[in-house]
């Protein structure tokens, strides 16, 4: 089959529509109406990406009495140390601007008599957050921004001069129908959220995607800067999050909303004995469940019907299916009990700290490439008001690049790899034409998810791993490699499960080259390295990777605090 | 979990197949006779953004038996500016919950 191509030319590409990447297009084209702007969203910016059945608070919100200092140190103290500081704090002055837009654009913030928000602690906000991405997906549509919806993006272009690599563009293909897209572009930001689906997930049957993050976000934009050779930090600081069993929703509206402890079967409360940060709630449980002492439940009994009524409608505002479960059930939170569990692991930059190496501009390792919210490492505990913080950030520094670059070049078009663009659509026609595959992209998935499950760090090994375990797995991946470059295409729809596939394959190759670096265990589950139980302060370090000449090469970075300032040397 | 579409009810305007974030709706079938449908019932995530759109009720959302399923369903509706939820459970017996899209969660 050949594609029919199509060019497209801009000054900025947003690879993404979701929480950031709608955001950052908001920011910019208010700043510069003359600046082109492209949307390129492999669904549709409605409802695409993390935020599609909504959220039901604003985790990250500075309230009267703190300072955004207080944020960076929270962060911080819940991530071990391994943390850039000087990015979250960019961040945390960001946050309650953020805020105010939102609610200027339309999103419901509950508020006392005196007009004030009201709190869940001392950085979470209640809201209606039902309709944010429809929101978000609204405030993007400026007049200077092209919203190109159903285009899968694979690959980033680039050119390389004696000032090291810049970003000139990138591949896709539409989702519905046959056609190929080339991206020539100034700047580029990636905003296309972190990975799922890499592990065997906690339900691997029919209901194999009701998980806690989006399984359409499939590390494409990790896959796509790591083989570009951006350096990336702390994937292997994975995040697992502890979730309403079978439906996978949230816990912490029933934890901190009505106050529910975490309750185990011989009916002890055990989240004192373990701590309290995210990662040991979650190993708590972990563990009493390995003590023969679950199945481990949030305690809800007893709440009042209104209690229970408002959590109804909490959770049809932002996980529909745990309304669904109660009510079918006959049985609601008053009467029985929330059964919890852990989830398989994800990377995420938004909850921990895994993503694109950047400088406090978000700009990543290459020249006109920036990255902001999920895909963007550094900065954990971002959530959605974080997300749009740096967008916020990265639009006002793509603004002052495209500035200067029209500056130094005046409007002469930008280079464009043709070459290496064709290569990729060659690819893509590649797969659309194999005849007799050997698999299908979901045997392979299932084949990747078990060889993580089992040799590095799933639920089945309750997230520990050896290094023994991860040589097993960095030799059984590697062989999916070449299965996933046989498989075939009968539509441009099979074409994204193929890339999606790929992807997820490049992220585990990454993750377990990370894992196999950080030679002490930092964070219970997320990262917990059976040949090294404790903690070691010679780990008090980044783990970054770049992709060069097919390795991963690992580099230790030292720690960035705040009021330091990083800068990239090429 | 996943969704079912009645067919009797879909009228083929397409206004689910644009918005699933994950690409899984299509309209499939002859010229006029065109109805969503869904490419793979376990590639869903649940989002329940496809049920808002459809102003025919003509989707239903349920969970899978390996998730405690019991065989009900939910369909969505604007009403009076509300947010109105149905679940139908198995005996037929129908439980509507409305949520007020201005009121913010107490939780």
């Amino acid at each position: 089959m050949i594609l029919k191509e199509e060019i497209i030319e801009t000054d900025l590409l947003i690879v993404g529509g979701g929480t950031a990447g709608c955001y950052a297009a908001h920011i910019l084209s208010g700043l510069n109406p003359d600046i082109r702007i492209t949307i390129a969203e492999k669904a549709n910016i409605k409802r695409s990406g993390c935020l599609a059945a909504g959220v039901n608070a604003l985790n990250a919100y500075i309230t009267e009495g703190h300072v955004p200092e207080d944020y960076v140190a929270y962060a911080a103290a819940d991530a071990e140390g391994i943390v850039r500081e000087d990015l979250l704090l960019s961040m945390s002055r960001e946050l309650n601007g953020v805020t105010h837009d939102l609610e200027s654009l339309g999103l419901v913030i509950l508020k006392d008599e005196d007009g004030e928000y009201v709190s869940r602690g001392w950085r979470n906000i209640k809201i209606n957050g039902e309709n944010i991405k429809p929101i978000l997906a609204r405030a993007a549509g400026g007049k200077n921004v092209r919203i190109i919806n159903n285009v899968n993006i694979t690959d980033l272009l680039w050119t390389d001069s004696e000032n090291g690599r810049t970003v000139r563009g990138a591949v896709g293909f539409s989702v519905l129908s046959q056609k190929a897209c080339k991206f020539s572009s100034k700047a580029v930001l990636i905003a296309t959220g972190g990975a799922s689906g890499l592990y065997r997930p906690n339900n691997p049957g029919f209901s194999r995607h009701k998980m806690w993050y989006p399984p359409f976000n499939t590390g494409a934009g990790y896959a796509m800067g790591i083989r570009a050779g951006a350096e990336m930090t702390t994937f292997e600081m994975r995040f697992i999050a502890l979730r309403c069993k079978d439906t996978i929703a949230p816990t912490g509206t029933i934890a901190q909303g009505v106050g529910a402890k975490q309750l185990n079967s011989r009916n002890e409360i055990y989240e004192q004995k373990y701590g309290l940060k995210t990662s040991e709630r979650l190993w708590g449980t972990v563990t009493e469940n390995a003590l023969g002492n679950g199945p481990c439940f949030l305690k809800t009994e007893g709440i009042d019907g209104k209690a229970e009524n408002d959590l109804y409608r909490a959770y049809l505002n932002m996980a529909p299916s745990q309304t669904l479960k109660w009510v079918e059930n006959g049985t609601g939170p008053a009467h029985e009990n929330v059964e919890i569990e852990g989830t398989e692991p994800y990377i995420v930059g938004g909850h921990t700290a895994s993503g694109y190496w950047i400088d406090d501009s978000r700009r990543t390792s290459i020249a006109g490439l920036y990255a902001a919210g999920d895909v963007a490492g550094g900065a954990p505990q971002k959530y959605v008001t974080g997300a749009l913080a740096e967008a916020k950030i990265a639009a006002c520094s793509i603004n002052a690049y495209l500035n200067s670059l029209k500056a130094d070049n005046g409007s002469a078009p930008a280079e464009f790899p043709v070459k290496e663009a064709d290569a990729v659509i060659a690819g893509y026609e590649k797969h659309l034409s194999l005849s007799t595959p050997a698999f299908s992209a979901d045997e392979i998935e299932e084949a990747m998810q078990k060889i993580m499950d089992q040799y590095a760090g799933g639920i089945s090994t309750g997230y520990r791993y050896s290094l023994a375990g991860l040589k097993i797995a960095s030799k059984k991946i590697s062989e999916l490699i070449p299965l996933s470059e046989n498989l075939k295409a009968s539509s441009t729809y099979d074409l994204m499960q193929i890339y999606e596939i790929k992807e997820r394959l490049t992220v585990c190759q990454a993750l377990i080259a990370h894992l196999e670096a950080r030679k002490e265990t930092r964070w219970h589950s997320f990262q917990e390295n059976a040949d090294f139980p404790d903690k070691d302060e010679k780990f008090e370090k980044y783990v970054n990777s770049r992709y060069e000449n097919g390795k991963f090469r690992i580099i230790l970075r030292p720690l960035i605090h705040a009021g330091e300032k990083y800068e990239h040397q090429n | 979990m996943s969704i079912r579409i009645d067919k009797s009810k879909c009228t083929g305007c397409g206004a689910c197949t644009r918005v699933c974030p994950g690409n899984l709706l299509q309209l499939v079938g002859e010229k006029d006779g065109k109805k969503s449908s869904i490419r793979c019932s376990r590639d869903c995530w649940g989002c329940c953004s496809c049920i808002k759109e459809c102003r025919f009720q003509a989707l239903q959302f349920f969970l899978g038996a390996d998730i405690g399923g019991h065989g009900a369903v939910m369909t969505f509706k604007k009403s009076d500016g509300l947010n109105e939820w149905e679940i139908t459970l198995p005996t037929g017996e129908k439980k509507i919950i409305a949520v007020d899209p201005k009121n913010a969660n107490q939780y």
